[in-house]
């Protein structure tokens, strides 16, 4: 049997100039490829933009999920690896958007050469306070989350996840349901919620040799503004840029200075 | 029309009716039986009504204009609030029912239902977000025994599974016997983790020189089947050392399942029985059976056959049953595949029955056919066909290694 390409099984949809760079563009704990709709196209008109969607999440294949390989933000990171290969992508740029920062973190430092640059949008490389370290959050804040996962289930339904799933080419019986974006089976929701916010991937910094993009917003629960200047400082030659934006989402609070930090950073020098 | 003639005729009728009536809309806000809250589109607080502030317990100067509606949020329900919540509400214009815990004044927690719109301008630029906020203390404890009684009953689904295996464990052999200069290899496919399945197998030694093997099947599933299981095993393994025709040990097992299980609720089962006699590169196998699916045959060659076992009838069904037997020399290079009918039984991708003849025709011409090269193919079938495999499948399988081959 042959594996299930990372196209079918991560919802891969690209659109843009195909002669442009390659700008692949990686979302977040909570949502899906959608959150990034108010900047791709803008982007598009510059870039060959990818998007796809994290195992577990959105219209990804939910069978090829589990809790072992997706229970640590390695397995995320070999499958953004592993999409590179199979689209034949080269001098990526990646942009990972909160959790997915990390994950793009470690996909760079594995495969270096396969990336022209990183854009980190509200990075944390620890959500946890440690010591010295802020993070902004203690375990029992993660637990409370955890609680709030368990009593949201924000239009997924057991029931109708089979219809969704089973008729990728047949979106519009998704599109009846309320909060049709970013549906995510609470059991999955819950692992990846894990994963995101129990790890420390502060060592990882210091070995990042990509040009990378720091974006912060000025006033961001998730990521204050201390994380960001502590990613900034642990990835030796990076740039910073806040943006007059408040949220953890810039893309959608602020779209036109999120493109324009993007645009600034992958056509400059 | 109509209504308003009943509206202007009750409120000259009815003093009480007119007197709600002259409700403001401000009181109608501000005393509403739920929270209301609007923010600015970054969450500051511009307008909260006296119901939540109440509730709250907090007074309306520390909020308007100073606070965030995130800030009335557990830090956990902020993490969600930031995640979840507010994205979701960017890209929809709307919201609802979501559930959060704000904390009031005091340090308590107050269990709220949340639905918030955001309130768009002439040019369709969004410019507020109004929020409605529902006590929903008792609802939650309801969701809470919901969940407690979930949990409790994921985690019996779990011991009764771990049961299962254990069971299932206890009826297969935890080890194959070694016979020289032969292979062996064996699996078992049980299709459902919360019944004990009711297939069978065993290799064991009957004296020096020779080797007893079966593989069976019993009617039925479940506690039922496995009492049935556990007794054949151990009866003809027992029979086995008294006679050396295998014929003789299945008449046994018919005997002892007829004697035990007659009335009204009959168990039988079906099984091929036998022995294997090795003689230096090849050996003699006595296959003896009863109602069983027709063992299979590889030779070296990758031509394969079946071997029927003409006359065998169901073990357990007649107080008295006839069983026949057959002989057949392996060579080396050949090999035998014994299985069960969940095998032959399963729907293909098509939906179709897998059958013996796509099974035979699966299997032909498959070199080296040694007996871990044919359990792996069947394997590889059987995890092809995924959930279409309805039934247990046991496979046990023996070969001959050709001449110089990678036998230890």
């Amino acid at each position: 049997m042959c594996p299930v390409s990372m196209r079918t099984r991560n919802n891969v949809v690209e659109t843009g100039r195909q002669d442009g760079p390659v700008l692949l563009l990686a979302h977040g704990f909570g949502c899906d490829q959608n959150l990034w709709r108010l900047v791709v196209p803008a982007l598009a008109e510059q870039y060959r933009v990818v998007l796809f969607d994290h195992t577990g999440a959105g219209r990804s294949d939910l069978s090829a999920w589990t809790p072992e390989r997706y229970g640590t933000l390695d397995g995320y990171a070999d499958d953004v690896l592993a999409l590179c290969h199979e689209l034949d992508l080269t001098d990526v740029v990646l942009v990972g958007h909160s959790v997915s920062a990390m994950i793009a973190v470690l996909a760079a430092n594995q495969e270096p050469d396969r990336f022209a640059k990183l854009v980190l949008l509200t990075p944390s490389p620890c959500y946890i306070d440690d010591e010295d370290y802020r993070g902004g959050f203690s375990r029992e804040d993660i637990d409370e989350l955890l609680e709030a996962l368990e009593s949201n289930y924000l239009g997924w339904s057991a029931a109708m996840a089979p219809v969704i799933m089973g008729n990728p080419d047949r979106p519009e019986l998704g599109e009846e349901l309320t909060n049709s974006f970013c549906r995510t089976d609470p059991a999955i929701a819950r692992v990846f919620a894990r994963a995101t916010f129990l790890s420390d991937n502060r060592a990882d910094l210091a070995k990042v040799s990509v040009p990378t993009l720091v974006v912060e917003c000025a006033q961001d629960a998730i990521a204050p503004p201390e994380v960001g200047r502590f990613t900034h400082e642990n990835i030796a030659g990076s740039r910073l840029v806040t943006l007059d934006a408040i949220g953890h989402c810039p893309q959608l609070s602020a779209p036109e200075a999120t493109v324009a930090a993007i645009t600034g950073f992958v056509s400059g020098p | 029309m109509m209504c308003e003639a009943d509206a202007g005729d009750r409120e000259n009728a009815d003093p009480a009716f007119s007197a709600l009536l002259e409700d403001s809309a401000e009181d109608l806000y501000e005393n509403a039986p739920c929270g209301y809250l609007s923010t600015l589109l970054d969450g500051t607080i511009a307008k909260i009504n006296a119901t939540l502030l109440g509730w709250l317990g907090h007074d309306r100067e520390e909020i308007v204009g100073r606070r965030r509606f995130s800030d009335l949020l557990t830090v956990g329900g902020r993490l969600y609030h930031e995640t979840h919540f507010a994205p979701l509400l960017r890209m929809q214009g709307e919201l609802g029912g979501v559930a959060f815990e704000m904390k009031t004044a005091t340090g308590g927690r107050l269990p709220v239902l949340v639905t918030s719109t955001v309130k768009t301008g002439s040019d369709g630029e969004a410019q507020l977000i109004r929020t409605t906020v529902f006590d929903a203390s008792d609802r939650r404890a309801y969701e809470q025994e919901l969940l407690r009684a979930r949990d409790e009953a994921e985690r019996e689904r779990d011991r009764a599974q771990r049961l299962v295996k254990t069971l299932q464990q206890t009826l297969l052999p935890p080890a194959l016997a070694e016979v020289p200069g032969m292979q062996v290899a064996a699996y078992y496919h049980p299709a459902s983790a919360d019944q004990v399945g009711g297939d069978f197998y065993d290799l064991f030694p009957i004296n020096d020189g020779t080797w007893g093997f079966f593989l069976g099947d019993v009617s039925g599933k479940g506690a039922p089947a496995a009492v049935v299981t556990s007794l054949a095993r151990y009866t003809l393994r027992a029979a086995a050392v008294h006679d050396p025709d295998p014929t003789v040990a299945l008449g046994t097992l018919n005997t002892v399942l007829s004697q035990q299980f007659r009335g009204t609720d009959p168990r039988y089962c079906t099984v091929i029985h036998g022995r294997i006699r090795p003689h230096g590169d090849s050996a003699t196998l006595t296959l003896a059976g009863g109602g069983h699916p027709p063992a299979l045959l590889i030779r070296a060659d990758g031509t394969a056959t079946f071997v029927p076992i003409l006359g065998g009838q169901l073990v357990g069904a007649l107080p008295t049953a006839r069983f026949a037997a057959v002989d057949v020399r392996l060579e080396a290079g050949d090999a035998v595949l014994l299985y069960t009918d969940g095998l032959t039984e399963a729907r293909t991708h098509g939906r179709a029955r897998y059958s013996e003849e796509q099974l035979r025709a699966d299997l032909t011409g498959l070199a080296p056919a040694t007996a871990p090269a044919v359990v792996e193919a069947v394997t590889d079938l059987l995890a092809g066909f995924g959930d279409g495999v309805e039934d247990d499948t046991a496979l046990l399988a023996f070969s001959i290694p050709q001449s110089g081959g990678d036998q230890p």
